[in-house]
């Protein structure tokens, strides 16, 4: 479905500095430096998966998605979308994916999203009959109902993002792009998005790549993450693998009466103790959760005890710790 | 083609719409286009009130190049103006929203932002030229209609490559220049008097390098009887091979785009 | 009140350096004043070829008024972008402004005064420079010291007032929703009626009569007018009280319409 080989991407940027010399100065002379985007990122997705994409700003999750897309030219490497360089055939192309940028519309502001929808219908030239499927199938699923009639600019931003999802799908993509779908949405709104695009993709088989930097996002619906950072591929596989590579990524919390336990030699603490509470963490695979409840047993009198993996979020942060980026 | 057509128009009736919302917004800014015509036309007519023609044309005679550059202007304008919104959607990622969809790109912005506001400048335009018609003394014919017709036809596609041309520069340097305001209103101000009078060097150039003498200077020759020959009837229609330069810069800059992003 | 100052100032710097940073916006500007001008000269110098006599200024002065006029664009044009403030209004952040223990209209009033003044100290002068060496007829013969000196004068003047006019309209975008359709009407008016299509000396006479006292004949024309010799002298120091008349009524308006509409923004709780 997506194969993406040996792509990189390079861009030239003017440096610039502050102060008045400098500008003086740089209005005859000027540097420039070169960021590398991307180098030799290689990948594929299969027809029907749901993959994340995940990396700190700047690291070249959007260049990567642009690309895809159609919207940028690689210098090297090719890009082959369902059996298309997209920026080759750009036409063809995006015709057969969908695309939402979270911080962006693709509504028109002043009128009611119907309207737009209508719009939207002539510019991929969709079947009526198939049309008006879709909208009825949008409209239920993700609750527009009143919403089509409202004009864009009234809509809250959750309102908004369920109507560009909708959008983007009038035309039945193959494929979906979802660039931050979340981004600033309430807790009720980002439920409901994310239980749609799994329904999309688990009924439609639409192929889906997700970039986002709230994790959750990436626990409710993808199996599989790519992370990246300084252009390349920093990892590739199953949120769970992902976890493993970080050595202590057990938590427990307990509860204790009296004067603070000692800790095992293969613990760390993460939080200082107070109040009769200690947070520790440590590595699975060299100290077994018995053994560290036990631990605790023999030292002190324990009162509660709870234990739970790192959290995704701080997982990520711990990996963009690792690599430096 | 007739699909294609249809979305256009409906392009057109979502921005018509969306214009309408604003309704005073809307009377208010073609009231303004309509007095900035009045003003330059007044700026016209004070100083032959003093004199009585510029080189061999007569006041009358001027007013009918003032008026068919206007209309050009005001036609080439509320199509290609709203590309003036180029350097903004370049630098918002606007434009990735339109590579993302399946039509031409031109089109997606050209349609919507049609600036309907120009109407009061078009209004103002006719006005004059139904006062230059009879004051111009031109012996009028069936033909010399028709070429009066291709001069503001083949001039507003001249005036919309211009604005084309300057907008494709954008690409290039993701910001506007006022320096390429000189090609859009700069021609149209220097359109208002034939652009014989600025002398053979600046006339070569706008008949070579910006065909603007194709669509005033040389067929007016013909409507008054100066010049004969199909060669001035028809050199608005010889301006249009101005579409071939512009339309070159516009895809480079879209090349140019996809391969260094914003 | 000088620390007030200083934050200006640094806000005239950034600025600055901010429109020296496009370095090829800047040469374009030059350019384009320059062709412009050379343009309107071309024009001006076939309407005297046919029938000079009949106007009331010789050629060397509109020669003179049209480059001194291409130059000083941007000091002396009402609408310039001043996106700060438009934005301000438009989104109702102006109500930050007013909890800010800064007065508004001299805030505003530096802030497009210097918006004006960073952009054309850096285009202005060359495009004048380049007016002066460009050879006779098309040039423009530069005024004695004594006349520049009051055209000096006139000229700040005038970029007051053009600043002041500007308050002006800000403050009707208070009541207006539509700032583009205003901003058109201010600029075309004001420009015509302070000499910016045609010099005044051009218009009919009986219509000179009323346009001369005017706040707009206050502003880019008189400075334009001593530039090219058609005032002198007296006549030129009667032209900078009568600006100074002006400046003052326009302020003093100004900042009291400013007064009203906040209120009203207040009232409205933005």
């Amino acid at each position: 479905m997506i194969e993406f080989t040996d792509i990189s991407k390079t861009y030239r940027v003017a440096k610039r500095q502050a102060g008045m010399k400098h500008a003086v100065a740089s209005f005859f002379s000027r540097e420039y430096s070169e960021i590398h985007a991307l180098q030799n990122v290689s990948f594929s997705i299969d027809d029907g998966e749901m993959v994340g994409y995940i990396g700190p700003n700047g690291a070249g999750k959007s260049t990567t998605i642009k690309i895809m897309c159609g919207i940028l030219t690689p210098d090297a490497g090719t890009c082959v979308v369902n059996g298309r360089i997209p920026y080759r055939e750009r036409v063809r192309h995006v015709r057969e994916i969908g695309v939402v940028f979270g911080q962006r519309s693709q509504l028109w502001w002043d009128v009611p999203v119907m309207d737009s929808f209508d719009l939207i219908r002539d510019i991929y030239r969709v079947d009526e009959a198939l049309y008006r499927k879709n909208v009825a199938e949008l409209t239920e699923l993700l609750e527009l109902g009143e919403l089509l009639k409202t004009p864009v600019r009234t809509l809250s931003l959750g309102q908004r993002m369920r109507c560009e999802i909708a959008a983007s799908l009038l035309h039945d993509p193959k494929v979906l792009f979802l660039d931050e779908p979340t981004i600033g949405l309430d807790a009720v709104s980002k439920l409901a998005v994310r239980a749609f695009i799994r329904r999309l993709n688990e009924e439609k088989k639409t192929t889906v790549v997700l970039t986002t930097h709230d994790m959750q996002d990436i626990e409710a619906l993808t199996e599989r993450v790519l992370l990246i950072g300084r252009g390349s591929i920093l990892s590739d596989g199953r949120l769970e693998d992902l976890k493993k590579r970080i050595p202590e990524r057990k938590t427990m919390v307990i509860e204790y009466q009296g004067a603070p336990p000692a800790l095992h030699p293969k613990m760390t603490q993460a939080e200082h103790p107070s109040d009769g509470r200690m947070t520790v963490r440590f590595d699975p695979s060299r100290l077994s959760v018995s053994t560290a409840i036990a631990h605790f047993a023999a030292h002190t009198t324990l009162l509660d005890v709870s234990v739970s993996d790192i959290s995704t979020e701080e997982m990520v942060a711990k990996l963009y710790q690792e690599y430096r980026l | 083609m007739v699909i294609a057509m249809k979305l256009y128009w409906n392009y057109f009736l979502m921005e018509l719409k969306s214009q309408m919302q604003y309704k005073a917004s809307f009377f208010l800014t073609a009231l303004g286009q309509f007095i900035t015509a009045f003003t330059t036309f007044f700026g016209i007519r004070f100083l032959f009130d003093r004199i009585h023609g510029v080189d061999r044309f007569t006041y009358g005679q001027v007013l009918l190049c003032f008026a068919v550059i206007m209309m050009s202007f005001a036609l080439g304008e509320m199509a290609g103006g709203g590309l003036a919104v180029f350097p903004d959607l370049l630098r918002e990622g606007e434009l990735d929203r339109i590579l993302v969809r399946p039509r031409s790109i031109l089109l997606q912005i050209v349609m919507p932002n049609m600036d309907f506001s120009r109407l009061g400048l078009l209004a103002q335009a006719l006005l004059v030229l139904c006062a230059a018609i009879p004051a111009s003394k031109v012996a009028w014919t069936p033909e010399k209609a028709l070429v009066l017709l291709l001069m503001v036809l083949c001039g507003s596609v001249i005036f919309f490559c211009l604005f084309l041309l300057v907008a494709s520069v954008a690409f290039f340097t993701l910001q506007s220049f006022e320096f390429l305001n000189i090609f859009t209103y700069g021609m149209r101000d220097f359109g208002r008097y034939p652009l014989s009078v600025y002398g053979e060097e600046m006339l070569k150039l706008l008949t070579f390098v910006i065909p603007l003498a194709l669509i005033q200077y040389y067929p007016l020759l013909y409507l008054l009887d100066q010049a004969e020959g199909i060669r001035y009837a028809a050199a608005p229609l010889f301006s249009l091979l101005f579409v071939l330069p512009s339309a070159a810069l516009y895809r480079l800059g879209v090349r140019n785009y996809k391969s260094a992003g914003s | 009140m000088k620390a007030e100052m200083n934050v200006y100032v640094s806000m005239f710097r950034i600025r600055f350096a901010h429109n020296l940073q496009y370095r090829s916006a800047v040469l374009g500007a030059i350019l384009k004043g320059y062709l412009w001008a050379m343009m309107e000269v071309l024009g001006y110098l076939a309407i005297y070829r046919t029938g000079g006599g009949a106007l009331p200024m010789e050629f060397s002065a509109t020669a003179s008024y049209v480059w001194a006029h291409q130059s000083f664009l941007v000091l002396f044009s009402v609408v310039f972008a001043d996106s700060e403030i438009y934005s301000a209004i438009r989104s109702g952040a102006v109500v930050y402004d007013l909890a800010r223990p800064v007065g508004l209209y001299g805030k505003w009033f530096c802030q497009s005064a210097s918006n004006r003044l960073s952009f054309a100290l850096v285009n202005c002068l060359p495009v004048l420079l380049l007016g002066a060496v460009t050879p006779k007829p098309y040039g423009l013969i530069l005024p004695s010291v004594t006349q520049l000196a009051f055209f000096v004068v006139s000229a700040l003047l005038a970029f007051c007032v053009t600043v002041a006019v500007a308050m002006l309209m800000y403050v009707s975008l208070f009541y207006f929703i539509s700032q583009r359709g205003i901003r058109i009407i201010v600029r075309v008016v004001t420009s015509f009626f302070s000499g910016g299509v045609i010099p005044l000396l051009f218009f009919p006479k009986p219509l000179q009569r009323v346009i001369r006292v005017l706040p707009f004949a206050a502003m880019q024309n008189m400075p334009l007018q001593i530039f090219c010799g058609t005032i002198r002298g007296t006549n030129a120091a009667k032209g900078i009280v009568f600006q100074m008349f002006w400046l003052l009524i326009l302020i003093l308006a100004g900042s009291a319409a400013m007064k009203t509409a906040t209120k009203k923004v207040v009232s409205l709780g933005g």
